[in-house]
């Protein structure tokens, strides 16, 4: 069976006519998508899948990775962090650096940028490619995966100008944009109901997972799932942990994640949550490759809730993969977390360790309400947070684009 | 007679950029702002997935409500109908004289704490072919219940600025049969779509054609 109609059964048939009948008008388009990583952080997963999907309904799509040194990576997690909020310094010799890398990224791809009708950029890293790609015969996008509502401001003034030049962005919420002299559109991302990471489990699986890491399934487990990063408030978890299991002394925290090749700062944030955790046996902090997926799949099914407990965040992709495995998520209230946690519905948006540890408590006191919040948690990720959503935006945007439509898209 | 074709249809949202941080420039910005916009805020909701009744059924009164805390301006805008007005430059006009008249009202102008601005999102439509045809109204009480929230959309709220006379397209449709169905459609025209959800459109609308073909097939 062909892939998309496997999707059809998840999704809908409708849905996979509704994909048809837009890349009907993009048939043989060449399309490229550009970012840093192949492995590891949420859009890495998505290209992963969107770009085969891209070509099974006839798009010659292709995914291109950049390639950085340790000094690029460097600078374009501090862009990262600036463009989140934190006043971080660029010295000029660094930026003269990321652009070097840009060009010289651009220059080994030159033919195909060049010759491509539609160009999806993402994130900041390669961002700059678009100046140096000037004989450039397509549409360039700019898709923003992280929350730049607020950015630090002497960052986004030296960004700015480089993002203004493309024909469109994408951000993940609206209030994620910045006024830019183009189109701005509104996409969430979402996860693969098929892939290793999201796909149902035999419970035997679940089980030996949460052995293998002698981990008590017996026991009740909160669990996160994160790159170890700052933003991601590991140490907070940690404390809204301790401060729940004084009332729920069987209580087991597992925070799981990796890095990626673009996050320096993965080592030094694992091992201050490695340090808070080593007096408490029932914490465990698992590193994990970025081939883990199976493995995640397994501690989100078997947990009894998850924990998204962010101080900002682009989207969120493990809350909508825990959500689509029924599991309430006590989430941060920030970024797309906003548009997946419906308070009392899907889970709890929460502001501090005290919240998500009263949350916690409560979820984990109320089986029934937690399981009923699990069922409209998995049917709100089918609706509105699947690959085919996605898919069916970015092909949106793709006609809307290329035959230049202003308000209304007509299909047959 | 031309067969009743049956679309579906999704928005894709696209931020204008422009934001309000408070209510006069909320009114400032309402001015200019794309006419999209203001349909947008009125009836795109509509097709997101709710698990409660909207408190507000525009965006405008939800936002003066929760972010700028002013119950009264709330009220005053949420009770505004856009099927009332002719087009929707009538109902930006509207919006604009409600919201002056509660600043010259206030002492003091009412502030959105900082990531809580409102966002101006306008929208695009795109309308997919089911290939489901319709030749004989008395079609109308099978298919109907059937009928998903997009098509819904598409063919009772967005009919209203897409064809010539407003109306959406079942009485559009129905007025082709020379007068037969003229009761229906004045049963039809009797339907507020405004302060609903298409779920509930969905089963009054059902509900009228049930009756209708019930009585006199």
């Amino acid at each position: 069976m062909r892939e998309l109609e496997l999707y059809g059964q998840v999704a809908g048939k409708d849905v996979v006519e509704h994909l048809r009948q837009l890349a009907s008008l993009l048939k043989g388009l060449k399309v490229v998508h550009i970012n840093s990583t192949r492995r590891g952080g949420g859009v890495a997963e998505i290209l992963e899948r969107l770009v085969p999907l891209m070509k099974e309904l006839g798009i010659e799509a292709e995914w291109v990775v950049i390639e950085g040194d340790e000094e690029f990576f460097q600078c374009t997690k501090n862009f990262h962090n600036a463009l989140q909020g934190t006043p971080v310094s660029i010295p000029e010799s660094v930026l003269q650096h990321y652009e070097e890398v840009n060009a010289r990224n651009a220059e080994a791809f030159r033919e195909l940028l060049q010759e491509a009708d539609l160009v999806f950029v993402h994130d900041p890293q390669p961002a700059a490619m678009l100046k140096f790609c000037p004989d450039r015969k397509g549409k360039w996008v700019w898709r923003c995966h992280i929350d730049i509502s607020r950015p630090y401001r002497a960052v986004w003034k030296y960004l700015r100008p480089l993002v203004a030049s493309y024909d469109a962005s994408i951000f993940s919420i609206a209030e994620f944009a910045q006024p830019l002299p183009h189109p701005l559109y509104i996409i969430p991302p979402s996860i693969d109901p098929l892939s290793e990471k999201n796909r149902d489990l035999p419970p035997e699986e679940v089980e030996a997972t949460y052995r293998a890491f002698q981990i008590d399934l017996e026991r009740p487990v909160l669990l996160q799932v994160s790159r170890f990063d700052r933003f991601k408030d590991p140490l907070g978890v940690i404390q809204a942990y301790r401060l729940a299991k004084k009332f729920v002394p069987a209580l087991q925290l597992v925070l799981a994640g990796g890095g990626a090749v673009d996050d320096p700062e993965a080592e030094a944030v694992l091992q201050e949550v490695e340090a808070a955790a080593a007096d408490d046996p029932n914490i465990h902090v698992l590193f994990l490759p970025p081939e883990a997926d199976r493995t995640i799949n397994a501690l989100q099914r078997g947990a009894d809730v998850v924990l998204q407990k962010s101080l900002r965040e682009g989207f969120g992709l493990t809350v909508t993969e825990a959500m689509w495995k029924s599991k309430p998520v006590i989430g941060g209230d920030t970024g797309g977390i906003k548009l997946q946690v419906i308070n009392h519905h899907t889970g709890f948006r929460v502001n501090t360790p005290e919240g998500a540890a009263l949350r916690a408590r409560y979820l984990l006191h109320h089986r029934e309400i937690r399981e009923a919040m699990g069922r409209k948690a998995r049917e709100f990720v089918r609706e509105n947070f699947l690959i085919t959503r996605h898919l069916r935006d970015y092909l949106t945007l793709m006609v809307s684009l290329t035959y230049e439509v202003q308000e209304r898209i007509e299909l047959s | 007679m031309k067969p009743f074709e049956v679309k579906d249809c999704t928005l894709i949202a696209i931020a204008t950029g422009v934001q309000a941080q408070n209510l006069r420039e909320l009114r400032e910005k309402m001015e200019t702002i794309h006419p999209g916009s203001i349909y947008y805020h009125f009836w795109g909701g509509m097709l997101h997935s709710r698990f409660e009744e909207p408190e507000f059924n525009n965006d405008f009164a939800a936002w003066v409500r929760h972010a700028l805390h002013d119950p009264v301006l709330a009220e005053r805008l949420a009770v505004i109908d856009p099927t009332d007005s002719p087009d929707l430059e009538a109902l930006r006009q509207e919006l604009i004289e409600v919201m002056e008249e509660r600043l010259y009202e206030l002492e003091h102008i009412p502030w959105a704490r900082p990531g809580e601005e409102f966002h101006f999102i306008r929208s695009q439509i795109v309308v997919f072919d089911t290939h489901r045809r319709l030749r004989d109204p008395e079609e109308l009480p099978y298919l109907l219940p059937n009928f998903s929230l997009g098509s819904l959309f598409y063919h009772f709220i967005d009919a209203r600025r897409r064809t010539p006379e407003g109306v959406d397209d079942f009485r559009a449709w129905l007025c082709g049969f020379g007068g037969k169905y003229d009761d229906l459609c004045e049963m039809i025209a009797a339907i507020d779509p405004y302060f609903t959800t298409l779920t509930e459109l969905r089963q009054i609308l059902s509900k009228v054609f049930m009756d209708y073909f019930g009585r006199v097939i």
